[in-house]
C-alpha cells in the first residue's frame, strides 16, 4: 500500500494493513463476510447510496457536528488552541451513530431483516438500536452482565428502542465477551441476519467498512479548522478502544505528514498494575475475533481482561488499522489513566458547560500533559467522541460520597 | 502413510464407519484428562480429536467452552496439551490424534516452533477453528511440509463456487460441521446430512467426517451410514461435567464414567 505514496490505501484485497487484519472467523461465517464485503463494495460505487447516507446524516443524526474552540480550557492548559469535535452532538451522543447508519442501510440493501450488535458502554448499542427503530428490525444487543451494570441508563434506553439486550455472563463480563456471544448469534442465525459490528476491528470487510463511515469526523474537521484558522491543525488528539472515532477524525490526515497524531489508549489503574486497556503500550500482536491485531494476552496466548473506569475502552485488542500505523510510526499511541480521565471529565464540565463521555475524557486528559509545552501557536484537535450522561453515576463513585454533596 | 490415512483405510476394510471423540486437554485436570485419553482407544474411539484450551472459543457452545475455562483453571495450556500427546503415544501408536482449537494459542507460541514440537509428541492433524483457507497457509504450509495433515472444516453455507477453495490444501480428511450454529447445539436431519455429503464426495476423494451436534449412538449410526466417520464432542464434555463434585473437581471414577460412555455412543458404528 505504501507504493500508491499514500497511506490511506489500505487494506490489500484480504483485508490486511501489513500484517494486520485480516479474516481469521470459522469456516461457516466465511460466506457471510465475503457476502457482507461484495455488498459493501457495490454500495459505495453506488452515489445513490452515498447521497442516501449524507441525507440521514444530515437531517436524522444533525451533521456536520461543529468544531468548538474551547477557550477556558485553552487558558486552564495554558498552551495550545484547543479545539473540540463535537461529536456529542450527534443524535444518541456519540460518534457512534455514523457507521450504525452507514451499515443499517447496507443491510436493508442485503435485505436482512435482524440486526445484532455487541456493545460495551452502551452507545453503540444505543445507535444500533436507534436506527433499527428508525427502519422497524428486529434488534438484538449482546452486552456484558458487568457492563449493564455500570452503565444502566443505556441499557434501559436499548430497551425503550425496542431492542432485545441479552446478558452475557461468561468470562469478565464486558466487551470481549459479548463480542463473543455476538459472533456466535450470527453463525446460528446465518440467513436473515446482519452483524452491525461497533468498531473498526474485526474480520475484513469491519475495519475498513467502519472507518469509511466514520472519516465524516475528520473530513469535516478539516474543512472546519481550515475555515476557522486558514491551516492544518498541528496536531489530533483522540481516544482509542477499539478505535473508530479515532480512525474516523485521522485518517483524512494521514497523509498531511505536518500533522502530529496521537491516540490515547485506556491505562486503567497504571500500565505497570497490568489492570489496563492499552493493547499497543501492553499488549502484543495476536488473533482474535476474527482480526490480527495487538492484544492483552499471557505468554501462553490466552487473553487477558481488559481494564478501564470507562467500559467503551475496556477491551483488550485494538482495530488493525491503529497496529499498523503504530508499526509504522505515523500515529503515536499514548495512555491516561483512570484518575486522569476523571480529572479531565470534571475539568471539562466545569470550564465548557461540556460534560464529556469517560471515554473522551482520556483525550483531553492527555491533552492536559502536553498543551503548555506545545505552545500558544499550537492548533490542536481533540475529538470529543461522546457525551458523559452515561457516566456520571461512575464518576460519582471514583469521586467518593463526599463529592456528591448529598446528590446519591 | 499417515496414521489418519491408515486408519481410514482400516475402517474402510472393515466396511464401517468410524468414531471420532472430542475432549478438552487438561479438562477438568491433567490426571483425569489423560486417563480419559488414553483409554479412548479401548473405549472405542478410531480418531481422536483433543481440544487445546483457549479463553474465548467463538465457535463453541457453552460446554465447550466451560471445558476450556475448566482447563486452563487447572493449569493446562499448549505445553501440557503436547505432553499429553507424547505420554499417550508411549502406549498408542496407531490411532490418530488430531489437535483441535485457536490460533492464538499456536501464534503466541511461534508456528514453527509449534509444528515441531506436535510432531515430535506425535499428533497427526490440527484443525484450527479460526483459520479459513484465505488465512491457512501460515500454519498450514509449516505442517504440510513437518508431515502433519491440516484438516479444513466446512459448513453448509460453504457453497459450491467456494469448495474448491476450502478443498485445495485439505488433507487428513474433511470435516463437515453439520449445521449452522456453536457446537453442541441443534443436530441436523439425516436428509440435510446426506445432501451435504453427496455434495462433498464430488469435489473431494478424502474421508467425510461429520460433527456438531450429534449426541446419541443412534445418530452416530444414521452418520456412519453416510459418511466416514461422525464426530462426537460436546456430548462426551457435558457428561464429564456432570460426573463433578460440588466444587467442580473430578471425584474418583469420573474418567471410567466418561469412557463408560464413549463405549456407550462407539456402538453406533459397530455392527453388533
Amino acid at each position: 500500500m505504501e507504493t500508491l505514496n499514500t497511506l490511506r490505501a489500505g487494506p490489500d484485497e484480504n483485508g490486511h494493513f501489513g500484517i494486520f487484519g485480516g479474516r481469521y472467523v470459522a469456516e461457516t461465517l466465511m460466506p457471510l463476510i465475503l457476502s457482507v464485503e461484495r455488498a459493501y463494495t457495490q454500495a459505495k460505487a453506488d452515489p445513490a447510496f452515498a447521497a442516501e447516507l449524507a441525507s440521514y446524516l444530515k437531517h436524522y443524526v444533525g451533521r456536520p457536528s461543529p468544531l468548538y474552540f474551547a477557550r477556558r480550557l485553552t487558558e486552564a492548559f495554558g498552551g495550545a488552541k484547543i479545539y473540540l469535535k463535537r461529536e456529542d452532538l450527534n443524535h444518541t451522543g456519540a460518534h457512534k451513530v455514523n457507521n450504525c447508519m452507514g451499515q443499517v442501510l447496507l443491510a436493508r440493501r442485503m435485505g436482512k431483516s435482524r440486526i445484532i450488535a455487541e456493545t460495551g458502554a452502551g452507545q453503540h448499542g444505543v445507535a444500533t438500536a436507534t436506527v433499527c427503530a428508525l427502519f422497524g428490525l428486529k434488534c438484538v444487543i449482546y452486552m456484558g452482565a458487568t457492563d449493564i451494570e455500570r452503565q444502566a441508563p443505556n441499557v434501559y434506553r436499548m430497551k425503550l428502542l425496542g431492542a432485545e439486550v441479552k446478558p452475557v455472563t461468561a468470562g469478565a463480563g464486558t466487551l470481549k465477551d459479548a463480542m463473543n456471544d455476538a459472533l456466535r448469534d450470527w453463525v446460528a442465525n446465518v440467513e436473515d441476519t446482519y452483524y452491525m459490528i461497533g468498531t473498526v476491528a474485526g474480520p475484513h470487510p469491519y475495519p475498513a467498512m467502519v472507518r469509511d463511515f466514520q472519516t465524516v469526523i475528520g473530513d469535516e474537521a478539516r474543512g472546519q479548522i481550515m475555515e476557522a484558522e486558514g491551516r492544518l491543525p498541528d496536531s489530533l488528539v483522540a481516544c482509542i478502544g477499539g478505535g473508530s472515532n479515532a480512525m474516523g477524525l485521522f485518517h483524512p490526515f494521514l497523509d498531511d505528514r505536518s500533522v502530529r497524531i496521537i491516540g490515547v489508549e485506556a491505562a486503567g489503574h497504571g500500565l505497570s498494575t497490568g489492570q489496563h486497556a492499552a493493547s499497543l503500550k501492553g499488549g502484543r500482536p495476536g488473533v482474535l475475533h476474527g482480526n490480527r491485531t495487538y492484544l492483552l494476552q499471557t505468554a501462553d496466548g490466552q487473553i487477558n481482561e481488559a481494564h478501564s473506569i470507562s467500559a467503551g475502552l475496556d477491551y483488550p485488542g485494538i482495530g488493525p488499522e491503529h497496529a499498523w500505523l503504530h508499526e509504522i510510526g505515523r500515529v503515536e499511541y499514548v495512555s491516561a489513566t483512570d484518575d486522569q480521565a476523571v480529572e479531565a471529565f470534571q475539568l471539562t464540565t466545569r470550564l465548557e458547560g461540556i460534560i464529556p463521555a469517560l471515554e473522551s475524557s482520556h483525550a483531553i486528559a492527555y491533552a492536559k500533559t502536553v498543551a503548555e509545552d506545545l505552545g500558544k501557536h499550537h492548533v490542536m484537535v481533540i475529538s470529543l467522541s461522546g457525551r458523559g450522561d452515561k457516566d456520571v453515576a461512575t464518576v460519582a463513585k471514583a469521586l467518593g460520597d463526599n463529592a456528591l454533596g448529598g446528590l446519591s | 502413510m499417515s496414521r489418519i490415512a491408515a486408519r481410514f483405510a482400516a475402517l474402510k476394510a472393515e466396511g464401517r464407519a468410524g468414531l471420532v471423540t472430542f475432549t478438552t486437554a487438561g479438562d477438568p485436570d491433567a490426571a483425569t484428562s489423560q486417563a480419559i485419553l488414553d483409554g479412548l482407544p479401548a473405549a472405542g474411539a478410531d480418531l481422536i480429536e483433543l481440544g487445546m484450551p483457549f479463553s474465548d472459543p467463538m465457535a463453541d457452545g457453552p460446554a465447550i467452552q466451560a471445558a476450556s475455562l475448566r482447563a486452563l483453571a487447572a493449569g493446562a495450556g499448549l505445553a501440557s496439551t503436547l505432553e499429553m500427546v507424547s505420554r499417550f503415544r508411549a502406549k498408542d501408536d496407531a490411532t490418530p490424534i488430531i489437535l483441535m482449537g485457536y490460533y492464538n494459542p499456536i501464534y503466541a507460541h511461534g508456528v514453527e516452533a509449534f509444528c515441531r514440537e506436535a510432531a515430535a509428541a506425535g499428533v497427526d492433524g490440527l484443525i484450527v477453528v479460526d483459520l479459513p483457507p484465505e488465512e491457512a497457509e501460515e500454519l498450514a504450509g509449516p505442517a504440510r511440509r513437518i508431515g502433519i495433515d491440516f484438516i479444513f472444516l466446512t459448513a453448509p453455507t460453504t457453497d459450491e463456487a467456494r469448495l474448491p477453495t476450502v478443498l485445495e490444501h485439505a488433507a487428513g480428511f474433511v470435516y463437515y460441521v453439520s449445521i449452522t450454529g456453536v457446537t453442541g447445539t441443534a443436530s441436523a436431519s439425516r436428509e440435510a446430512i446426506a445432501a451435504a455429503v453427496a455434495r462433498l464426495r464430488r469435489h473431494t476423494s478424502l474421508p467425510l467426517a461429520v460433527g456438531f451436534g450429534l449426541k446419541t449412538a443412534k445418530q452416530i449410526a444414521e452418520v456412519g451410514d453416510l459418511a466416514d466417520a461422525a464426530v462426537v464432542g460436546s456430548a462426551i464434555v457435558q457428561r464429564l461435567a456432570s460426573g463433578l463434585d460440588a466444587a467442580g473437581k473430578a471425584p474418583p471414577g469420573l474418567a471410567g464414567e466418561v469412557l463408560g460412555f464413549v463405549k456407550e455412543l462407539s456402538a453406533g458404528v459397530r455392527k453388533s
